[in-house]
């Protein structure tokens, strides 16, 4: 049980949860930049919804299978084809031994997340399977993929089996057969290229001139092309602060926004460090990491204020859906 | 909105802070301080011992300990207000916790480093800039007892305090576009151990031939905030023996 990389595409790495309980021994988090996609991905091939996939980012890879499997893609439209033909996202697709998926040019978002029922089965490293690219742990032999990788996929979970023994059955002649059922899109919702940010105030917001906090509300800033899986740089009016006293370094985290001396703030994102010492202007809600990790390059993307209260409820309203969502499928296999 | 502040026994006053939805700080006062430290240190293991639901890891800094927490969990699936619940377990966790008196007797970490030469590039530099010789910038930097204050920047880099303020020194105008790994180098009043090979702007003084951080251990890193940690000059020879042996 495996997948063939003929070509490895701009960026694909193996994505899982991410890699918890060693961020004080300075070992970052990893794991997907835009969680939800994976999460719902893995629920829709019957996995846990921490398993590891695929993250692909904007120019994807050729992918063939190696056995019969049931797979999702999720996250960001590429275009993905199957065998040369348009697959739709966001549905069960049971495909076969020696179909071939593709990518073409990024419609919406630019993360589009594989996952395979089973999960890939990559080893451990520190109690996961997420690529730590700069410390070359995790992932597939530490690094992004490259053609002629094979990676290997376990064997498909219980559920997985049983959602795609429904797909298998009408039409027997066709390599691939997508489900006749989908979730809803939650998005594309970037299409626009701006987006709006829920950002709560960071500990160091009152260290930045009256000014400087009005524009960091009310201006476009742009994610600029030095934008990774460690951060987004943006680019607008730079950002003033009423003077420049140290900040001792402690911990951040994912959607941390830093304003470093230059004034331009930086967005932390999944490869993140932990530790930092540059002011914190602001902090993005969990609940909109995904909206951020699909922005493409030169989109823009303004802030919005909320408060812990309001970012609590939007998390657990994300949560709530997710389990109404593993609830879902399940019936679907139980009244099949 | 912030919550009270718990009690200590050294009467150290914490606040609570939110960084996001998922996380709490706690803020230790603003000052570094062996004190502070063993405070951060005592909290941390206590956390460790007795998680609270939603848990997931704790992160010390020179004054803070960062909570990590799932917002999904900690609230018993919607029913509480996370925030509100987090504080209230840490809270109760903070009036429980007993801060130890100084750990003097705890183990030293002896850091073995050949200064100097390809090791220590930046070695003369630095006796330079100090109006120091070479030999006496080495018996300044293994004299006193260092104290791991945090992990951060790399897997396993220690932030330490305690060096000879005679030894600051500036960083580098230009960073090197790799430091390899275990060289230890001086930036301002810090020195550390760079644990992985990465670009940086530190002055580098020497190399230890221990590993730093091993990834395929259960312990990553070698160190831990709270240790405490000395430096033993050897020679390239010895350098390279242990190498032999550390690999």
């Amino acid at each position: 049980m495996s997948l063939s990389v003929i070509r490895p595409g701009m960026l694909t790495t193996v994505q899982d949860a991410g890699r918890f309980g060693y961020r004080q021994a300075g070992v970052i988090v990893s794991g997907p930049m835009d969680t939800q996609a994976l999460r719902q991905a893995n629920l829709l091939v019957g996995n846990p919804q921490g398993a590891a996939g695929l993250e692909i980012t904007l120019r994807g890879p050729t992918i063939q299978f190696e056995a019969d499997h049931l797979i999702v893609l999720t996250g960001a439209d590429l275009s993905p084809t199957l065998n040369g033909q348009p697959v739709p996202l966001r549905r069960p697709v049971a495909v076969t031994r020696g179909c071939e998926l593709t990518f073409g040019v990024a419609r919406s978002g630019c993360r589009a997340y594989l996952a395979v029922s089973g999960g890939l089965a990559v080893p451990e490293v520190l109690n996961s399977r997420a690529t730590y690219l700069r410390a070359g742990i995790g992932g597939f032999e530490g690094r992004a993929l490259q053609a002629g990788d094979v990676v290997p996929v376990a064997e498909p979970t219980e559920l997985g089996s049983q959602l795609r023994a429904h797909l298998t059955t009408p039409h027997p002649a066709r390599p691939w057969v997508a489900a006749s059922w989908s979730i809803a899109p939650s998005w594309p919702v970037s299409l626009t290229r701006t987006a709006t940010i829920r950002v709560m105030r960071g500990p160091e917001y009152n260290q930045f001139t009256e000014t400087s906090q009005q524009a960091f509300w009310t201006q476009k800033f742009t994610v600029t092309p030095s934008s990774d899986r460690m951060g987004y740089r943006l680019h607008g009016l730079e950002l003033q602060r009423h003077n420049h006293q140290e900040t001792l370094s402690t911990a951040v985290t994912f959607g941390t926004v830093q304003v470093p001396a230059g004034g331009l703030p930086i967005i932390l994102m999944a490869d993140h460090q932990t530790t930092g010492g540059y002011p914190r202007i602001a902090q993005v809600i969990s609940t909109d990491f995904s909206l951020l990790a699909q922005l493409p390059m030169g989109g823009k993307l303004r802030f919005q204020e909320v408060t812990l209260a309001e970012a609590h409820h939007a998390y657990l309203h994300q949560e709530q859906t997710l389990h109404q969502l593993a609830r879902a499928i399940q019936l679907t296999v139980r009244h099949q | 909105m912030l919550p009270s502040p718990g009690n200590l026994t050294t009467d150290t006053p914490v606040q609570l802070y939110a960084l996001g939805d998922s996380a709490i700080v706690l803020q230790f006062g603003d000052a570094i301080s062996p004190e502070t430290h063993r405070a951060i240190q005592a909290v941390g293991t206590y956390l460790e011992e007795h998680p609270f639901p939603g848990f997931i890891e704790h992160v010390p800094a020179f004054t803070t300990l960062t909570v990590y927490y799932n917002p999904w969990l900690a609230s018993q699936a919607g029913r509480l207000d996370p925030y509100a619940e987090v504080a209230r377990q840490l809270q109760e966790l903070l009036s429980q916790v007993q801060v130890p008196a100084d750990s003097a007797a705890a183990p030293i970490v002896e850091i073995s480093v050949c200064y100097g030469g390809s090791f220590g590039p930046d070695l003369e530099w630095v006796a330079r800039h100090t109006a120091l010789t070479p030999e006496q910038v080495v018996a300044l930097h293994t004299a006193p007892e260092y104290r791991v204050y945090m992990i951060g920047f790399a897997p396993g880099f220690p932030y330490l305090g305690g060096m000879n303020e005679q030894l600051a020194a500036p960083r580098k105008d230009q960073p090197r576009a790799e430091v390899p790994a275990g060289s230890v180098g001086i930036a301002g009043k810090q020195t550390g151990i760079y644990s992985l090979p990465t670009p940086g702007g530190w002055q580098l003084i020497g190399r230890t031939p221990r590993r730093l951080f091993t990834p395929e251990a259960a312990s990553p890193s070698l160190l831990r905030a709270g240790q405490r940690l000395r430096f033993v000059s050897i020679t390239e020879d010895e350098f390279h023996q242990l190498q032999e042996h550390e690999s």
